[in-house]
């Protein structure tokens, strides 16, 4: 199962930290969005372009997790080389990740 | 608005390009009694100083008076009051400059407030604080706290028909109105903090009325190209509904204020701004009918002590490159081109301090992941960007991507180039207590 089948998800940029939100549509596939998608989960599917470490924030009040990812930008969007200096498409990337689950 | 009624507020932009006709929507058909501006981004304040140093009359946003001949007129008709940071570098010459544009905008009496006092860069110039790295003394442009309500609401209390500021904390344009019409004490963390709640979901504007937010087939949005931009009709007691006008494009929905609640968040529980300490991490939504949304539960902690300072410093310049490949081996002849650039760089000496070279549609976002083996792409477009310290050798990177059409790969086309001086960002803290923010009233 891909994530983008339960959740969506956005990106926003403060300096060099991305944070992702990944956002159940049913509040029943939240907790699985908990066991699943650790920090070790999202270091290891954005290895080699996330520097720092990688936090994440549990909001059951929105069926939510919130990812915190530093040294995600190339110095943030203000010196980037990316072309996505923000990190606004990193978002859709996460949601195509596979679920070890199934349907 | 009168204290018992509802407190009104649009918000008319979400960055300093974002589209005027939304704004003039909400001014004419919105029923709202403030409009605010969000068009500061944490580099622009930089580039900003930058453009007063050259001209000690510019350095406000560059769209300023666009946007003030398109809503100007009718906000001072209906009596609505516009709140903004396009002030940027230079509040006082954003006034002047509004106050010498009423005329013809058959304005004839006019109260603009400018809110002054952010620029901080004499206290990290003098020594006073210490520059973080890798700022020096010698590549340092500017440094500019984020500052509160206080001063907007002391405005406020001036009769000022439009304030403009320069580096006020974002949520700060929407919690002043709020603190102003409803008297919110200073220290009512709690209120502070839903106040500053709805100042976030409001601030990016159009991202909480369905923009940014479609993805065809998992997530519709209603007629999109006529997005209309947010209303939050809030009570004194904090609680407020995020809807857009009648007839306007986009949606509002639990999901859509979900996606904008943690957008740039990082501890729910914690959101740090010069007026309080937000807690989001309880915050509740109710759709309350169609493209209303009930917003409750914000909550907060005291303010803290220090101030978040942007500071901007030259940070050399970065050359880019571009060109496409289609068809068949498209992804082969990318590569190739990547590396002969490459190796021509290093034979022709050029001091590059760092290099990205990447094929897009194929890793350029993703990278060294989630792209099957397999993927073959028709076409992709080679891209090479470097860090460098001078402009001639950032010219040099773009120029050897050009040079690819008759001495690269065959079938390259549609080559772009890019350099840049680069004017970087990075943050401190300064102490609340020695700086003292002031509004300059003008008047006509």
């Amino acid at each position: 199962m891909k994530l983008y089948e339960i959740a969506h998800s956005r990106t926003g940029d403060k300096g060099d930290i991305a944070n992702l939100s990944v956002i159940a549509y049913r509040a029943e596939d939240y907790p699985l969005l908990e066991k699943i998608l650790t920090t070790d989960l999202l270091a290891d599917y954005f290895i080699g372009q996330v520097k720092g470490p990688v936090y994440r924030y549990e909001v059951p009040s929105q069926c939510a997790l919130n990812f915190v990812l530093h040294g995600a930008l190339d110095g943030g969007v203000t010196r980037s080389l990316s072309h996505d200096g923000h990190g606004k498409c990193l978002s859709s990337v996460l949601l195509d990740i596979d679920l070890p689950v199934e349907k | 608005m009168s204290k018992s009624d509802l407190l009104r507020i649009g918000a008319g932009a979400a960055y300093a390009g974002d589209r005027i006709e939304p704004a003039l929507e909400l001014a004419e058909k919105g029923g709202i009694d403030y409009l605010v501006f969000e068009c500061l981004a944490e580099r622009t304040i930089a580039l900003a100083q930058l453009s007063k140093l050259k001209n000690s009359q510019q350095g406000y946003d560059p769209m300023l008076v666009k946007r003030m001949q398109s809503v100007l007129p009718t906000c001072i008709k209906k009596g609505i009051r516009i709140i903004s940071n396009m002030g940027a570098a230079n509040p006082v010459a954003a006034a002047e400059k509004i106050i010498e544009l009423a005329p013809s905008l058959g304005i004839d009496r006019i109260k603009v407030a400018a809110v002054v006092g952010d620029n901080v860069l004499s206290f990290f110039q003098s020594g006073a604080y210490p520059l973080p790295d890798p700022v020096s003394y010698d590549n340092l442009v500017s440094a500019n706290a984020y500052i509160g309500v206080e001063t907007l609401v002391e405005a406020l209390e001036s009769g000022a028909d439009v304030i403009l500021a320069g580096r006020v904390a974002d949520p700060s344009l929407f919690l002043a109105p709020m603190v102003y019409e409803f008297g919110w004490e200073a220290d009512n963390w709690p209120l502070l903090g839903q106040g500053t709640v709805i100042g976030h979901l409001m601030e990016c504007a159009g991202q909480v009325t369905g923009g940014y937010f479609a993805d065809p087939t998992r997530k519709d949005v209603n007629d999109l190209a006529r997005l209309g931009f947010p209303i939050a009709e809030i009570s004194s007691n904090g609680e407020a509904c995020i809807t857009k006008i009648k007839g306007t494009g986009g949606q509002v929905t639990t999901a859509t204020c979900r996606e904008q609640l943690l957008y740039e968040l990082h501890d729910p529980s914690s959101y740090l701004t010069p007026d309080v300490t937000a807690d989001f991490s309880q915050v509740v939504f109710e759709e309350a009918g169609p493209d209303r949304v009930m917003v409750r539960g914000g909550t907060g902690k005291p303010r803290p002590d220090q101030l978040k300072v942007s500071i901007g410093y030259r940070d050399g310049y970065r050359g880019e490159g571009q060109i496409s490949y289609a068809g068949v081996g498209a992804v082969d002849r990318g590569q190739l081109a990547l590396e002969i650039v490459k190796q021509r760089l290093a034979i022709t000496n050029v001091p590059v301090r760092e290099l990205r070279d990447e094929l897009i549609g194929m890793n350029s976002i993703a990278r060294e992941h989630s792209v099957p083996d397999q993927y073959q792409p028709y076409e992709v477009r080679a891209r090479i960007a470097g860090r460098t310290w001078t402009a001639e050798a950032a010219q040099a990177i773009a120029d050897e991507v050009e040079t690819l059409y008759t001495n690269g790969p065959a079938g390259g086309g549609g080559v772009s180039k890019d350099i840049r001086e680069v004017i970087a960002i990075a943050s401190s803290y300064i102490d609340r207590k020695v700086i003292s923010p002031e509004t300059v009233l003008l008047e006509k």
